[in-house]
């Protein structure tokens, strides 16, 4: 099924260089896959996974193991930023 | 002790400086900076005065940690009663003059009056004097620096000054220093304006302006604060390198967005506007917008944006003065020039940022008052014989127009200078007016973000993000993880925020270091400058006294609870889009429990026991 990963800031690195520029990838992944599985399959680490959202909803760090992805929903990632 | 007990008070009127002692009872009371400050004005205005009036003051004002060692310890505000709103208006402002006003030697600078003619004020360490500024007046902030560093052969001299808006009467006009810094909210710089006065220019030089309680300590605790600062992912790597500007994608993502006046929640150019398009080369120069990050006075995060316009740029082709690098858009101004119009065009809303830094107005208010004209336009109420240009939605090229015409004070400039408020009523429609005490929102919907809509419903100078940012929990979960659409509990974190935010703002740091710093990290660092007890206790009860003095002065101007709402459209209209589809504000449901967490009766008046407890 597809989803779609978005990095952002400084976790675009972790997008192949083509994708940097709009900070999105189309992934075809298994179903069942979960948050914790797409940020592990990335390389990128958890430690800079501040802000999580499927969807535009918050994914809080202890469930980022059980909470799996729909075909077509979309998982997006900060490391720590913040704004005013 | 970290104050220099000195305060100057200059009666434009009379033309005189004369100097006296701080009152040092009221510094234990209400620390510095905005607190003092706004005990000041509320001893000596009538809270009804006009604010364009002789009889109302203005007053600068540092903190007992401005121009010291502490982390962000740069910064001043300017205090005084609001055009826009005719509420409180205290606005905020760091680069170097704040740090530099202290090193002279002064706590704060009242001025009282109106001059006859126009003037600056310069400061030469103890030394003040009114100099004629007839030849600066009808000259633009940057022009204003530039000249006053060239007149008296100092190029140290730190500036603060209006341009042609705070000249014009542009109700939310600010003042400008150090280029591109502002007190930027509620139209101190109008006030100023109304006074005749330019500038006030400052060169400090004295090393006893001030002593610390107790050096040792301070060090220590400085040193403690910054290895923290250093330490943290948001204050030691994503300010310095995204600064402000990240939040877009972020907030465009959780819709919670404002776009096109706020009629939707998520807007589809956000990205091209973002803060890491400003790092994307462009396809005409192959250079990035950004070109370096910067730093206010004593500041160890460094979040500010310098940036480098495409030089062939439509705006700027024929006007090089604006090809070389300088203050760049932040998150607010990004939004508020671009999402809330429609428009996504980064070059565009770099050269409208540009022009608010050098004539003095602030972006946001500008930007929220464009899209309010930009609906009026859609909906065939304004047309463009009444404007003088088309406007719909999305228009880079009105856009760019109405910046230039409301920093020159002509055309249809005139009225967007006016503010959402004043315009919206004109033309018969004040429901899309996305304003709350007549100040417009910044860059977070209040219906995707329940407690941002409270927090702006509260805010004692009408509609702003900086008095109470629930941003932390709400989205980034700092201190903790609170849902946007849970209204449990956030008329208590609102509360916190808003009586911690008003130490903070009274100290003389930054809020931003409020993402890494808890009251624990700032405490030692008051407590090691100032003379007395500054326990956490005492410093979250000065925040609560200055909340309600602020609350007691709106009250005694005007204000009642009805004004602590939100416009029909966040009540009524629900959300189109994203994950908060469907949501409205639940204001209702929280400003009861806000009222009684506050201390205040039903109708939003503190009680005589509050009253008491606070000795306000």
């Amino acid at each position: 099924m597809k989803v779609t990963l978005k990095l952002f800031a400084s976790l675009a690195a972790h997008l192949p260089a083509e994708a940097r520029s709009r900070h999105r990838i189309e992934l075809d992944v298994e179903p069942g896959v979960t948050v914790a599985d797409l940020i592990q399959r990335q390389g990128i680490p958890p430690s800079q996974c501040a802000i999580v959202l499927v969807d535009g909803v918050w994914v809080a760090g202890p469930e980022w193991g059980t909470r799996t992805l729909a075909e077509g929903q979309a998982l997006a990632i900060w490391p720590p930023v913040a704004g005013g | 002790m970290a104050w220099t007990k000195n305060v100057l008070r200059v009666n434009l009127e009379a033309g005189t400086c004369t100097t006296e002692l701080l009152n040092m009872q009221w510094a234990q009371d209400y620390l510095g900076q905005r607190g003092l400050a706004t005990k000041y004005l509320v001893s000596e205005i009538d809270p009804k005065v006009d604010p364009f009036s002789p009889m109302n003051k203005l007053i600068f004002v540092t903190g007992p940690l401005t121009g010291t060692m502490a982390a962000t310890g740069g910064r001043y505000s300017v205090v005084t009663k609001g055009p826009l709103t005719g509420a409180i208006a205290c606005s905020n402002s760091g680069g170097y003059f704040g740090a530099e006003l202290k090193f002279a030697g002064w706590d704060m600078v009242i001025f009282e009056g109106a001059s006859p003619k126009p003037v600056y004020l310069l400061i030469n360490d103890g030394k003040a004097e009114l100099v004629d500024a007839s030849h600066l007046w009808g000259k633009t902030v940057w022009e204003t620096e530039e000249t006053i560093k060239a007149q008296h052969q100092d190029p140290q001299i730190r500036v603060a000054a209006i341009g042609r808006a705070g000249e014009n009467r542009v109700l939310y006009a600010a003042i400008v220093n150090d280029l591109h810094r502002a007190a930027g909210r509620s139209g101190v710089g109008a006030v100023m304006g109304s006074k005749n006065l330019k500038a006030v220019a400052v060169r400090g030089t004295r090393t006893d302006a001030y002593q610390m309680a107790n050096p040792q300590a301070f060090l220590a605790a400085t040193e403690a604060g910054k290895k923290v600062l250093a330490a943290n992912g948001v204050t030691g790597q994503g300010l310095p390198t995204y600064g402000t500007q990240v939040l877009m994608n972020v907030i465009n993502e959780l819709g919670a967005l404002p776009t096109r006046n706020h009629r939707e929640v998520q807007f589809e150019g956000a990205h091209d506007i973002s803060g890491e398009a400003m790092h994307e080369k462009r396809p005409t120069d192959g250079k990035a917008n950004l070109v370096t990050n910067g730093a206010c006075f004593g500041c160890t995060i460094a979040c500010g944006r310098i940036s480098r316009m495409d030089p062939s740029h439509f705006s700027v082709k024929d006007k090089p003065q604006y090809h070389g690098a300088s203050g760049g858009v932040e998150y607010e101004a990004a939004w508020a020039l671009g999402a809330a119009n429609g428009v996504n065009d980064l070059e565009a809303l770099t050269y409208a940022n540009f022009l608010c830094n050098e004539d003095g107005f602030d972006p946001i208010s500008f930007g929220a008052t464009v899209g309010a004209a930009m609906e009026l336009f859609d909906l065939g109420i304004l047309t463009e014989k009444e404007t003088g240009l088309k406007m719909p939605f999305g228009s880079t090229e009105a856009l760019v127009k109405l910046a230039e015409w409301t920093a020159q004070g002509i055309g249809f400039g005139k009225i967007i200078g006016l503010g959402s408020r004043r315009l919206c009523e004109k033309y018969g429609r004040p429901d899309l007016s996305m304003t709350v005490k007549s100040q417009e929102f910044p860059a977070y919907d209040g219906r995707g973000l329940q407690g941002m809509g409270l927090a702006y419903a509260t805010n004692n100078r009408g509609a702003c993000h900086l008095r109470g940012y629930m941003v932390s929990p709400e989205v980034l979960g700092i201190p903790v993880k609170m849902e946007p659409q849970a209204t449990e509990g956030k008329p208590a974190m609102l509360k916190a925020f808003q009586d911690l935010t008003a130490v903070v703002d009274s100290a003389g740091i930054c809020l931003f270091t409020t993402f890494a710093w808890g009251l624990s990290d700032i405490q030692p660092q008051i407590q090691a400058a100032c003379e007395g007890d500054w326990s956490e206790e005492r410093l979250l009860l000065v925040g609560e006294r200055i909340w309600n003095l602020e609350r007691e002065f709106n009250l005694a101007a005007g204000f009642t609870a009805k004004d602590d709402n939100l416009p029909p459209r966040l009540m009524k209209e629900p959300a189109k889009t994203g994950p908060q589809k469907g949501a409205v504000s639940k204001l209702d449901i929280m400003l009861p429990e806000y009222y009684q967490l506050r201390g205040w009766t039903k109708e939003g008046v503190p009680t005589a026991e509050t009253r008491s407890r606070l000795g306000v």
